[in-house]
């Protein structure tokens, strides 16, 4: 499904913060024109690997490379070009309007006597289009819901025009309709405009349903790559979250659907007395 | 928003009401202006002032135009652009509206250096540099302590207070260890004094004021944008986050300080003329040039209110900005309270 090439990965990579190593040695590739998932337990170092791969986090030893070159060595503007992250958390100003925040999307294309081309509308019409929130654009960005504004945020992102696109834990809390609704979007994105997505998901069974390339960690440590169906099965659950349970196929899509074991098979037969 | 655009692809975009704003506040300052120009023992119409101004007018009017009252003028209109500007940056960056060099201890540490050289003894220049240093040294040190890993805007508030405080009680053991005459003068400069002001304190702050505001306005003032969003987002879009801060955070500080250094800490300027600034322009993002040409005008207007207001009795400026600033703050933090962010 994937051609070999990668024009984003990581090799040899040791992350840490401060003194506290997160990971060391760590060699990753994200496949072009994937949708690649990152999954793991809490702490495995999932979002610490995205800041690395997006150029927030330098790394300690080894690099990161875009279009095979280090990306540390590249100006910050020219990345913001190429790769895009739509972050855990973001501020929106007060009183921001839906457009205008859609609109800072645009500034690494944008120069000191270039501040607002027909290019720059253009693409944040589309952009706004393509995520569903162009009837909010007047409104102000702190009236809309959690679903709405995600979808405003990964506009911006959508803004920048970036082949690359990063996510950190885009569904973080939304309501479960609201997480379908935005890996619909990332999908459509993925399978539509030919965008390279990379996401970092808490959710098994959403990663194995909408994933073409999925990684999975733990401590620090890549356990297996490669396609859903062959990396999601019952003894890498039970080795990466350390959770026995069986793996059936999805009867929507035919992916690896994840059903936790039982806590004792008894309880779930004989109801507990009222 | 409103576009310019050429046809050779180069394009401009404003707001119309910030442009208002700004050509609004610069005309009210202008207009202070000449009414200060005009006031005082020896009255005169803006008419005969501003043929003054031009080269015309008869010698005395000339000296009392030119030398004396021309140069207070200019030095309130660069202190209050100044601050104005400086308090713009650092509410930008900590992302709080409290994050005015007032409150994060910059201003004290500025007074602390300029009370060594009043209690050591030393000339206006030796003054003037050593407020600088200390406003320096104080943001090395709020920066070593709170900013190092990035800005959290209440925890960079919580350490200015603490630093702010402790200059204080600095600050007031060097004047109980003046002479009665330097602390007099002291606590004089420590209120904010724009009386008898010359060039020779206009000048250097012109010079700072020159150099830093097109760094400020035009080298960062895109970017700092961009910081409102967030250190992660504004780094995805390609701003350089820790230079920036660095060098925007190196920038306030050397306003804040030259400004203390010509007219002594005058309060609370920094504080509320951003934030009047953002609720006349309501538009979101730093509106650097409008709260710069704010400041101005409120400065002019205090002092006018200072020299004026008591005939016979002549107030420092800083008590009337610390009177309206203070009012403000009050009324200020009732909003945020009310508004859940505080």
């Amino acid at each position: 499904m994937h051609p070999g090439t990668s024009r984003l990965g990581g090799t040899a990579l040791t992350l840490a913060y401060d003194q506290r190593t997160i990971t060391e040695n760590l060699t990753v590739a994200v496949p072009d024109n994937s949708f690649t998932v990152i999954i793991g337990p809490n702490a495995c170092g999932k979002s610490t690997l995205l800041r690395a791969l997006s150029r927030m986090l330098r790394p300690s030893a080894g690099t990161v490379l875009l279009d095979g070159r280090d990306i540390h060595d590249l100006p910050a503007r020219k990345v913001a070009r190429t790769l895009g992250l739509l972050p855990q958390s973001s501020i929106a100003p007060d009183g921001i309007t839906v457009a205008e925040l859609v609109a800072r999307g645009r500034y690494p294309h944008q120069g000191l006597l270039r501040q607002w081309s027909r290019e720059d509308e253009r693409v944040v019409e589309e952009s706004m289009a393509a995520t569903g929130v162009d009837d909010l654009a007047d409104r102000s960005v702190d009236e809309l819901s959690g679903g709405q504004r995600q979808r405003v945020w990964i506009a911006m992102a959508l803004a920048q025009q970036t082949p690359l696109l990063l996510l950190d834990e885009p569904t973080t809390y939304l309501d479960i309709a609201h997480q379908i609704e935005i890996l619909d979007l990332c999908a459509r994105l993925h399978e539509e405009q030919g965008r390279t997505l990379v996401a970092v998901l808490h959710d098994l069974n959403h990663a194995a349903r909408y994933a073409t390339h999925l990684i999975a960690m733990r401590d620090g440590r890549v356990v297996a790559a490669g396609e859903p169906a062959s990396v999601v099965t019952a003894d890498l659950v039970a080795e990466v979250f350390g959770l026995p349970c069986r793996v059936i196929d999805d009867p929507e899509t035919g992916t690896p659907l994840v059903v936790p074991a039982a806590r004792r098979r008894a309880t779930t037969l004989a109801p507990e007395p009222a | 928003m409103t576009v310019l655009r050429t046809a050779g692809g180069l394009s401009l975009r404003f707001r119309p009401r910030a442009l208002a704003v700004g050509v609004g506040a610069a005309l009210l300052a202008a207009g202070l202006g000449l009414v200060a120009l005009g006031s005082g023992d020896y009255p005169m119409g803006p008419a005969d002032v501003l043929r003054t101004l031009v080269g015309g007018g008869t010698p005395a009017e000339q000296f009392i135009v030119h030398e004396l009252r021309l140069p207070r003028l200019v030095t309130a209109l660069l202190v209050g652009a100044a601050l104005s500007l400086a308090g713009t940056v650092f509410q930008s960056l900590v992302r709080n509206p409290l994050g005015s060099p007032d409150i994060l201890g910059f201003t004290q540490g500025a007074s602390a250096g300029a009370l060594v050289v009043i209690v050591l003894g030393g000339s206006s220049l030796a003054l003037a540099g050593a407020a600088v240093v200390g406003g320096l040294a104080t943001g090395l040190v709020i920066y070593a302590l709170a900013w190092r890993r990035g800005v959290h805007g209440f925890r960079l508030i919580l350490v200015g207070i603490g630093i702010s405080a402790i200059l204080t009680g600095v600050n007031g053991y060097l004047l109980t260890r003046a002479p009665l005459m330097d602390a007099a003068r002291a606590v004089l400069w420590l209120t904010g004094s724009l009386d008898g002001r010359g060039w020779a304190n206009a000048g250097p702050l012109l010079v700072v004021l020159v150099v830093l505001a097109p760094v400020v306005l035009i080298g960062c003032g895109p970017a700092l944008r961009m910081m409102e969003l967030g250190d992660d987002t504004a780094s995805a879009l390609g701003v350089p986050v820790r230079r920036l801060r660095l060098v925007l955070l190196t920038a306030a500080v050397l306003l804040v300080s030259f400004a203390a250094a010509a007219a002594g800490p005058v309060s609370f300027v920094a504080l509320v003329a951003p934030h009047v600034t953002k609720r006349l322009t309501r538009a979101p993002g730093p509106n650097l040039l409008p709260s710069m040409a704010l400041g101005a005008a409120l400065l002019v207007g205090a002092d006018l209110v200072a020299q004026r207001a008591f005939p016979g009795h002549q107030l420092p400026v800083g008590v009337v900005t610390g009177v309206i600033g203070g009012g403000y703050l009050v009324w200020l933090l009732a909003m945020e309270r009310r508004a859940g962010r505080l």
